[in-house]
């Protein structure tokens, strides 16, 4: 385990930019991704608020069409790829060695690595809209309409090269959270000893391990189509466009789980902690949330309802889709059955908890609903599908994950949020949420499609449209209240202590924030619930060796020098040969450097 | 063995909790990966059979003996693997550096006669957008050829690093297993590849 | 009141008025939708045979839909209230129940079954064949117009398709560029135009009027996919007949002579590149709509525009400032040529 341990203790607890940007400790790394999460989530946010705008009313006049094609492709490729997914693996990053009782992730230089090249690929699609026009023929770039005929300015080739170049990031990612998860456990700590946070986190690594080498090969190919003349996805010379889409989808649907999943967990975590009481039904929780993994594999295309499959696909890929809806179900009710009988702590981190609850199940509702293929054909490509997708990833991921950042904010930063403003904000943004997102399901049943920039006045879209703006606006002002109440919190003395909430896993049996080696004394799990169960047997906490020798990895700027090469690289595959060349050799000097940094 | 080790003593960062070094985990996972990597592309390869708009035509230009040669140069290299990696656990390093460098030369080897093949291919006039064919063959083999390209330099760089003062240290077993992991994987789905394209019938 | 059973009691009646009365507001709101008059593009209102057949798997997903919202939202909304945090109130500390857990696994999987039987039964009549004797269409889309052509009657028209009522139509879909999909609401749920594939689908209309059912194309296809729409009008057998009697004859050789310097022009200025008019020789392009009979339709501009003599000036004038990215390009027509133009394809009945 020569990558875990190194040499002495940090001797500095520096602060100085060069000990982030050489960083190895998984709780930085997981602080710098929720913090540029929430800065890319902001930006989509906004990319939103623009749309909205353009959309009030009739034959809007705020953005042009090739704008509003470029934002509403940026919005969702921002909030999947950018916003969500990065604060997730912040999280991730933080929590799982916390909560497994390990003092590092499994790869603490290739999740640094993983972090630059995220930040990055972050930069060079954003980049996409001062050098040329952002990718404008939506996130899932269907064929052939992002092949170079059809798409002329550069923009779906930012899309593919910063595509892959987030690929890779995560996937890195996902390899050192599932090893860390397997390897990494605590004493005691069984698989059905995780908390079901992590059990999440491992389903969602395994998803994108396995489904995102289908998108890399997907985007290569379109890469190929779009700069090498080949023809995959063109129909003209004999490709496919219906390729594409499955290759999209067979990555796309697991995707949809990978996004939700995290928040499951987190919801999962809150809601017995509040409600004082163990959660009801662990092992039909973590075997729901397995099964959705799996099943999630099996449901591509239901995307595809409406291109012509044929009977049989449909009849197959229906039930399937029927099929996910059960184990969803199941973990619906086991949180009923959590909040049942407990004496729930109403804060603002189980607010937004409840508010996951009965909003993913809306999200959930509409989603069964066009798992009938008739249905939809209605349904498909109208506002009801964005009404659908926006219970689920916004009433559903996004309130999860304020979930946890106002259950975890004590432990990162020491300091308790503002409860008061929590809950102001908290109201503001249920509110907003379902004023942006409920009417979309009218306008959807009252024909309107997706993705158009302009409507006429005479289709009685006009209210729905003007009430859904005034939502977003509304989205925008809670979320503005979260900036300032972190801003607030921020200045104040740490007052969290280490355990604010009388949490049940480990990382709450460890400082806030917690010490770079984690835990003085690594601790013992004798239960699921590992601190409530020596809290009612009465074990104390392990004490402190008095000679505490821990041994942390020493920082390390190879994985920015690797980072730097891999960005050179994708830069160079759109411009030129030479920049590709520089950053294929910077690359391979990182990585020669990094394989004899002594680490012991 | 390794899980009756860690019941024995605590768990402290040395042991992990399988028992399995994480870099070996790591290396299994990642395989599961390349599988759908590869999965996709050889998918896309059977969707496009036969969807060729003009010739050259996979039945006039496949050179099967030629390619039979290179599969078996391949497999000797899984051969050589093996016996690098015994090498490696049993201390007998001379064994080791030997066959590492075998198996780098057969993997060199494979990699020349792609290219003769592809040259030969380009100058019977199938190029990459020649038609289908070309376009998913050249894609699926090329991405497999840098797969053993970056095995080789793998290999070269355990080579190297191997003839340092120091060697490859404590985990030297450990490292050239891994390889071996990967390099069999490579060439196990060359055997795929391989009967896919060349072998069933077109 | 936490404990207290009378306080339980409050809370479970509070939840299900408050849920009651949000769901009566929210199906307020959506009975918006069953408007056909307010919202033209309604999907409630079905006016073809296999609509009111999904239709009717719909009001029953829906109902199922409503009554799990209900139950879930009553439920989570009683828990947070009637177990709130009070002084003296204890958790009770318990890990599962596995009958609950059994019973809560089969409602979903009932739920389940409950839509699927009607889903595989609706899907088994639309997967089907068209009926024979329907008549053939052929739908393609081009980036951003319709192309309807009735191979049977040798007719080839854009944007507005025209059908008999209560026979059934048989829609071939194509597309010569990106993917389209053809979305007619009231008739039909949509299918994609693919290129490269065909895709079929059919339903008979069973209402003939006066005005036309609305749609626009359903799939992302680039710049100007919001103004890619068209119309659809169902008329009864003989106005049917008629029209396609009238359509398909040549155009009507222009008599004025403003018209007659139009069909100059339109010769003169490169339209024929790209427009067929029948009849006249040199108009043979296949790039953009046949304009044989022009003047027969109620909009242009892929039914962004009435089509008035006004509309088709504008249009003219500077097609890409109507639609944006459209293939025509602003031809950068004098005030004369505009006069012309507008004259001949005013007189194209």
């Amino acid at each position: 385990m020569a990558t875990a341990i190194g040499v002495m203790t940090h001797a500095e607890e520096d602060t100085g930019l060069w000990s982030w940007l050489t960083t190895v400790d998984h709780k930085r790394i997981g602080a710098v991704y929720t913090v540029a999460g929430f800065i890319f989530f902001m930006i989509g946010g906004l990319e939103a608020v623009a749309v909205r705008t353009q959309l009030a009313v009739p034959n809007g006049t705020v953005l042009d069409a090739d704008r509003y094609n470029q934002f509403f492709t940026m919005h969702a490729l921002t909030m999947i790829f950018l916003a969500i997914m990065p604060m997730g693996a912040g999280f991730f990053n933080y929590f799982i060695p916390l909560q497994i009782g390990a003092r590092d992730v499994a790869f603490p230089r290739l999740n640094a690595l993983s972090l630059w090249i995220f930040l990055g690929g972050g930069l060079l699609l954003n980049s996409s809209f001062f050098l040329g026009g952002a990718p404008n023929g939506g996130w899932f770039g269907y064929a052939p309409l992002s092949s170079i005929e059809y798409a002329k300015t550069s923009g779906m080739t930012f899309y593919v090269v910063g595509l892959l170049t987030l690929g890779l990031s995560t996937l890195i990612a996902s390899l050192n959270f599932a090893v860390t998860i397997i390897n990494m456990r605590a004493p005691g700590m069984s698989m059905m000893r995780l908390p079901v946070f992590i059990w999440m986190v491992l389903v969602v690594a395994f998803l994108l391990i396995l489904s995102l080498p289908v998108l890399t090969v997907g985007l290569l190919q379109l890469y190929f189509d779009r700069v090498w003349g080949t023809s995959f996805f063109s129909p003209a010379t004999g490709g496919d466009p219906i390729l594409w889409q499955h290759i999209f989808w067979i990555f796309g649907h697991p995707e949809v789980y990978v996004l939700i999943l995290p928040s499951m967990g987190i919801v999962s975590e809150v809601l017995p902690v509040m409600s004082k009481k163990p959660l009801f039904g662990y092992s039909a929780i973590v075997f729901a949330g397995a099964a959705i993994g799996v099943l999630g594999f099996g449901v591509w295309a239901h995307h595809m309802f409406t291109t012509g499959l044929g009977p049989v696909p449909q009849v197959v890929f229906s039930a399937s889709t029927m099929a996910i809806g059960i184990p969803t179900g199941i973990k619906i009710f086991n949180w009923l059955g959590t909040m049942y009988g407990g004496n729930i702590r109403f804060v603002t981190a189980t607010y937004f908890s409840v508010a996951f609850i009965a909003l993913f199940t809306i999200g959930g509702i509409s989603g069964v609903m066009h798992a009938s293929p008739p249905i939809d054909g209605h349904h498909q490509d109208s506002y009801f599908v964005v009404a659908h997708l926006h219970y689920v990833l916004f009433g559903g991921a996004i309130m999860g994950i304020f979930a946890g950042l106002f259950y975890w904010f004590p432990k990162m930063s020491g300091r308790m949020l503002d409860e008061t403003l929590g809950k102001i904000g908290f109201w503001i943004m249920f509110v907003g949420m379902n004023l942006t997102f409920f009417p979309m399901h009218f306008l959807g049943l009252a024909g309107m499609p997706r993705r158009i920039y302009t409507y006429d006045a005479d289709l009685g879209w006009d209210t729905w449209n003007m009430v859904a703006t005034i939502g977003s606006y509304t989205i925008a002002t809670s979320v503005l209240i979260f900036v300032i109440n972190v801003i607030k919190t921020m200045r104040k003395d740490k007052d969290a202590g280490d355990d604010p909430w009388g949490g049940a896993t480990l990382e709450w049996a460890t400082s806030s924030p917690p010490p770079a080696h984690d835990f003085d004394v690594i601790p013992e799990v004798r239960d699921r619930d590992p601190l409530w169960y020596d809290r009612d047997h009465g074990i104390a906490r392990a004490a402190v060796p008095e000679h505490n020798h821990i041994h942390m990895p020493p920082p390390s700027y190879f994985p920015l020098i690797v980072a730097l090469g891999a960005l050179l690289i994708a830069v160079g595959s759109m411009t030129h040969l030479s920049v590709l060349g520089l950053g294929a050799v910077i690359a391979i000097y990182g990585v020669w450097g990094w394989a004899l940094e002594p680490t012991d | 063995m390794a899980a009756a080790a860690h019941e024995t003593q605590p768990a402290t960062q040395h042991a992990t909790t399988t028992g399995i070094d994480n870099r070996k985990v790591m290396m299994w996972i990642f395989l599961a990966s390349e599988c759908l990597f590869f999965g996709a592309l050889i998918s896309t390869y059977l969707i496009f059979k036969g969807d060729s708009l003009v010739g050259p035509y996979p039945k006039e230009i496949l050179n099967i003996p030629v390619t039979s040669t290179s599969t078996f140069v391949l497999l000797m290299s899984s051969l050589t693997m093996v016996l690098a990696v015994y090498g490696a656990q049993h201390g007998r390093l001379g064994m080791m550096k030997v066959m590492l460098l075998a198996t780098i030369l057969l993997g060199l080897g494979f990699l020349g006669f792609q290219a003769y093949e592809f040259t030969e291919f380009v100058h019977e006039g199938l190029g990459l957008t020649t038609n289908q064919f070309g376009t998913s063959f050249f894609v699926l083999t090329g991405f497999h050829g840098t797969h053993v390209a970056v095995g080789v330099l793998y290999l070269l760089s355990l080579l190297v690093a191997s003839n340092r003062r120091t060697g490859l240290g404590r985990d030297r077993a450990l490292h050239i297993d891994i390889a071996g992991l990967y390099w069999h994987f490579v060439d196990v789905v060359w055997i795929v590849i391989f009967t896919i394209i060349y072998l069933i019938p077109n | 009141m936490g404990g207290s059973r009378p306080g339980r009691m409050i809370a479970i009646i509070a939840s299900l008025v408050v849920t009651g009365v949000v769901t009566f507001l929210i199906y307020l709101a959506f009975a918006e939708s069953l408007d056909a008059v307010r919202q033209p593009m309604t999907t409630f209102v079905p006016k073809s045979d296999n609509a009111e057949l999904v239709h009717g798997v719909y009001k029953l997903i829906f109902w199922l839909a409503g009554a799990v919202f209900v139950g879930i939202m009553a439920l989570t909304l009683a828990f947070s209230l009637m177990y709130r945090e009070r002084p003296g109130q204890e958790a009770r500390q318990f890990h599962g129940n596995s009958r609950l857990e059994v019973v809560w696994t089969l409602i979903p999987v009932l739920l389940v079954v409950a839509m699927a039987v009607p889903t595989f039964s609706t899907m088994s009549v639309l997967t089907k064949p068209a009926p024979e004797g329907a008549l053939q269409v052929i739908a393609i889309g081009h980036q951003w117009w319709w192309e309807f052509q009735y191979p049977e009657l040798g007719i080839t028209t854009a944007n507005e398709l025209h059908l008999p009522v209560n026979r059934p139509v048989s829609v071939t879909l194509k597309s010569v560029d990106v993917i389209h999909s053809f979305w007619v609401p009231q008739l039909s749920g949509k299918i994609d135009n693919v290129p490269g594939h065909e895709n079929h689908l059919w339903f008979t209309p069973t209402e003939a009027r006066a005005e036309p059912y609305l749609a626009q194309c359903a799939e992302f296809c680039g710049l100007s996919h919001a103004n890619m729409r068209f119309r659809v009008f169902v008329s009864e057998t003989p106005a049917f007949e008629t029209w396609a009697k009238a359509v398909k004859t040549d155009r009507v050789a222009p008599s004025a002579d403003l018209a007659k310097a139009g069909e100059q022009q339109f010769t003169t200025s490169g339209c024929i590149a790209c427009h067929t008019v029948q009849g006249n020789p040199t108009a043979a392009g296949k790039i953009g709509p046949n304009l044989t009979h022009f003047a027969s339709r109620t909009t242009l501009a892929s039914g962004t525009l009435d089509r008035t003599p006004e509309n088709v000036r504008k249009w003219l004038s500077n097609p890409p400032a109507v639609k944006p990215g459209s293939l025509m390009p602003n031809l950068n027509l004098s005030p004369e040529a505009l006069d012309k133009l507008v004259a001949y394809l005013d007189g194209l009945k």
